[in-house]
């Protein structure tokens, strides 16, 4: 399936990449929206039919179940090597979003421990709760809207780190009131349905033998120790730390990289949201985690910038102050790996554990994550390191006595195969095979 | 006497494991980590099978006895060396001709080569293509998780006294007043030695470069499909009789011919294609059609299983696609082992052991004269 290029293809229909393509179109683009997904939205947006925020002048414009597992760079413009056939454009505006980030702690394999995200989207997206007594734990802002939208079914919210580190950047928080009246909303919310929250406290544990019936939650000191446990019985557990940027292809196109404030590794864009390689754009969380709203101007940025329009100045401004306030965010809530014992499991896909990617620094010499990959395999599954990579990077790092780098996270990021593809599939169009 | 070795790949591990079993004093330095170059960027094979009777299968031979003693030395399963056979499969008349002339060439040099009917194949692999010609078995092939064994040994070269370094690259050479080498100029500093073993792979002519002693070393790319886990679907190193044919070509432009096989983690690796464009590290999904394509074409089943990632390396390459091994007499002290193309990971146990036999004064197992570094000079 060839057809005549787009002038822009813009790759994910999130806030960030929706606002790109109205942006673009808006301005007279050609525009073709690829989205993996079966319908577009992307993380935030993941009603159920009938509730579509997707304008109707867009929607002749998306290509859903295209999942890109290839960017090719040619002469004039790009190929998009898709799961439903090529997709050319001048232009491409990478818009892939994040996803949730996990840390390892023993029993987190366990049936019914869920990412923060993966509850939010068979909740939204299926209208099933995870669980009726669910504990939902880890880090951040979002770890609220989850609660919320599960309501009664809450058993407990535990924050690992503590909202009270906004008070260290009251200009940023002051450049954004709308994001404090949210917050307070949720938290009236919790409030309301009688849903504990605690702070600076965190899961340090699943229980279960077939399926989790309980969690060891544990206070948490200034160092982030664990000092006094508890246990509390549940049927589903909710997780998130935070958002790992999806890099395939901003790395694919030799984009540059760097490391954001909350440790993640992220594609660097200039003011105009273009990457370091000509006729790449970059909008959304692909260019540092920050919540919807950053996303949508970040993509209104770089969908008009693409078409050849100048964005509006006030888009910059309010850009500015959600940056800062993601700042603020990402300093409030710290993440790291924490000190998981040795026989936890690191990745779930090879079953390494703690203790072998301890070995294979200390033991084998390995100096790198992306050394230890080879050596015990982390990362070497299904899954590609998508779920454990963040997790390895702290661990092997902590083991060679050193803080975690780009360099490190990107020789874990970069995968030539963005999305699943079959051998059949890559085989088509050779002759005489 | 004092031994340094120039890289922590597969061929400096072994060298530095032999080196240190025979009792020599080895400091290994890297300017990357351990086994971070082409030895992380290959697949394990070690074969017989793929070689013409000459100087290469008699190192290949060779090395094959050396990995069952590491195998039973270091243990087996560290290493992940398993001795699961090669067949070799002809899809046409003429190829099939080819393939029995050279089994019967092989065969007279000591090589276990059982050639295969069409109806037979089947039981060897059940899940191969039915339009075959022919083949051959070749129960010697074996293979190794490359990255583990450079590691594995390299552990064990530590537990017999050796050093490694890495984060340690090597700028210089540190000569004596006759000429001769007495060390190197390391990132960390002067380290001196009474022999520098060359074994930076690709890289190593550059470092002959360093000593004043030209290599000429090139680098051949390759790239490896990885496939999703399946279960055991592949029982052997499978490939078609044309692979012989690619391995030796002197031709430039893009040779495919796959060799598929399974793991012990369940993925089957589709390796590899050789292609001389210098160190272009761009992924060129030309090159990765083509191998998934000759991969279906030898196990149909694998068009509906999915691709999980690709990597690829830089193949170590000779014009005369022979390693070189041995002390260069145009500056004494510096010994190379290095060149090994796409069968260094096979031929490293033979090189180790080779050299530790030379630097020790015994007489090496193999005549090192094929593989001498002079043999190059015009
Ligand atoms: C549980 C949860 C709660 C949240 N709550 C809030 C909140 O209350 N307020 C707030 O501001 N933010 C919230 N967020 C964050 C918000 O969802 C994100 O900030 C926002 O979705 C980021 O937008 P994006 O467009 O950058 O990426 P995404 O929304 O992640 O969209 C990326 C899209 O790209 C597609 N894609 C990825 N790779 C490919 C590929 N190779 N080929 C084709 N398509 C691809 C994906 O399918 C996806 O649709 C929440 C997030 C989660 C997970
Ligand atoms: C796609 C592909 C498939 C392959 N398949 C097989 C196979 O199935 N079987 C097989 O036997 N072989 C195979 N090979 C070939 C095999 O990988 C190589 O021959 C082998 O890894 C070479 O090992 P080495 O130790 O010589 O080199 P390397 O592993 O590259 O080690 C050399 C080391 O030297 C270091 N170095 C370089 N310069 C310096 C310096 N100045 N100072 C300090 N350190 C330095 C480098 O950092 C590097 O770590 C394959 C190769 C490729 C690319």
């Amino acid at each position: 399936m060839t057809t005549s290029p787009a002038d822009i293809a813009v790759i994910g229909a999130g806030p960030a990449g929706l606002a790109a393509a109205a942006a673009a179109r808006g301005r007279g683009a050609r525009v073709a929206l690829l989205d993996s997904a079966g319908r577009p939205g992307g993380q935030y947006w993941r009603h159920r039919d009938g509730h579509n925020p997707i304008p109707a002048s867009l929607r002749q414009d998306i290509l859903a179940g295209h999942a890109v597992w290839h960017v090719e760079v040619e002469a004039d413009g790009f190929v998009l090597h898709t799961t439903a056939g090529e997709v050319r454009a001048r232009t491409v505006i990478v818009a892939t979003g994040a996803y949730d980030r996990q840390l390892p702690f023993p029993g987190w394999t366990l049936p019914g421990v869920f990412t923060a995200g993966g509850a939010q989207a068979m909740l939204k997206g299926h209208g099933v709760p995870v669980g009726d007594r669910v504990v939902v734990a880890g880090t951040g802002p979002f770890l609220l809207p989850v609660a919320a939208a599960l309501r009664h079914r809450v058993t407990g919210v535990f924050e690992a780190g503590s909202p009270l580190g906004f008070a260290r950047h009251p200009l940023a928080v002051a450049r954004n009131p709308g994001k404090l009246v949210e917050g307070a909303r949720y938290l009236r919310a919790l409030h309301g349905h009688r849903i504990p929250f605690h702070t600076r406290t965190a899961v340090v544990a699943a229980h279960g033998d077939d399926r989790v019936h309980a969690v060891t939650v544990a206070r948490l000191d200034r160092n982030r120790r664990p000092v006094s446990e508890r246990e509390i019985e549940c049927d589903a557990v909710a997780v998130g730390y935070g958002f790992t940027p999806q890099l395939e292809l901003p790395l694919q196109l030799g984009c540059d990289t760097r490391l954001d404030a909350d440790g993640s590794l992220v594609a660097t864009a200039d003011e105009w949201q273009r990457a370091s390689v000509p006729g790449v754009y970059l909008a959304g969380e692909v260019c540092g985690v920050g919540g919807a709203q950053l996303s949508v101007v970040e993509g209104a940025i770089a969908g008009a910038h693409a078409a050849g329009a100048r964005p509006r100045r006030s888009l910059l401004r309010k850009r500015a102050a959600l940056r800062a306030f993601a700042a603020a965010m990402h300093d409030t809530y710290r993440v790291g790996a924490g000190r998981p014992a040795d026989d936890t499991i690191v990745c779930r896909c090879e079953e390494v554990t703690v203790r072998e990617v301890r070995e294979s620094v200390v033991d084998l010499g390995a100096t790198d994550p992306r050394g230890v990959k080879l050596l015990a395999r982390p990362g070497m599954g299904l899954c590609q390191g998508r779920v454990c990579g963040y997790a390895t990077a702290c661990l092997v790092a902590e083991a060679c006595g050193r803080p975690v780098t780009a360099a490190d996270l990107r020789g874990l990021a970069a995968r030539p195969i963005a999305a699943p593809v079959t051998l059949g599939n890559l085989a088509e169009g050779v002759e005489d095979a | 006497m004092d031994v340094l070795v120039i890289g922590a790949g597969m061929v400096g591990a072994a060298c530095a494991y032999h080196c240190a079993a025979a009792g020599l004093r080895v400091t290994v330095l890297d300017r990357g980590g351990v086994a971070t170059g082409t030895t992380s960027g290959g697949e394990g094979n070690i074969l017989v099978s793929d070689k013409e009777p000459g100087p290469e299968l008699d190192l290949a031979l060779l090395s094959v006895r050396r990995w069952r003693i590491l195998g039973e030395r270091i243990g087996a399963d560290r290493l992940e060396l398993e001795h699961k056979g090669g067949v070799v499969v002809a899809r046409s008349a003429p190829a099939l001709a080819g393939l029995a002339d050279l089994t019967g060439r092989q065969r007279a040099c000591g090589v276990d080569a059982v050639d295969v009917t069409a109806g037979d194949l089947p039981a060897l692999e059940p899940n191969l293509t039915r339009d075959v010609t022919g083949g051959a078995h070749y129960p010697q092939d074996m293979q190794v998780q490359p990255m583990l064994a450079a590691a594995a040994l390299l552990r064990a070269a530590r537990d017999l006294g050796a050093t490694v370094h890495t984060g340690t690259e090597v700028r210089g050479f540190l000569f004596g007043r006759d000429g001769a080498v007495t060390g190197v100029r390391a990132g960390s500093g002067d380290r001196a030695a009474g022999w520098v073993v060359n074994a930076a792979g690709t890289w190593g002519g550059e470092v002959a470069d360093l000593a004043g002693a030209p290599l000429p070393v090139l680098p051949r790319k390759g790239f490896v499909l990885v496939t999703e886990p399946l279960p055991r679907v592949i029982r052997h190193k499978v490939y078609t009789a044309d692979y012989v044919a690619g391995v030796a070509s002197d031709d430039a432009g893009l040779e495919t011919s796959v060799v598929v096989e399974g793991t012990r983690a369940g993925t089957v690796l589709i390796g590899a294609s050789r292609e001389r464009v210098g160190f272009d590290r761009r992924m060129s999904l030309p090159v990765i059609r083509e191998l998934a394509a000759q991969a279906i074409g030898l196990f149909p089943f694998l068009a509906d299983v999915t691709l999980l990632r690709t990597y690829l390396g830089f193949r170590p390459y000779c014009p005369d696609h022979l390693p070189v091994i041995g002390p260069d007499p145009r500056v004494p002290g510096l010994v190379h082992a290095c060149g090994h193309e796409g069968a260094g990971i096979g031929l490293s146990a033979a090189t180790g052991h080779l050299i530790a036999q030379t630097l020790t004064g015994a007489t090496p197992d193999l005549d090192l004269a094929p593989f001498r570094p002079e043999r190059f000079a015009a």
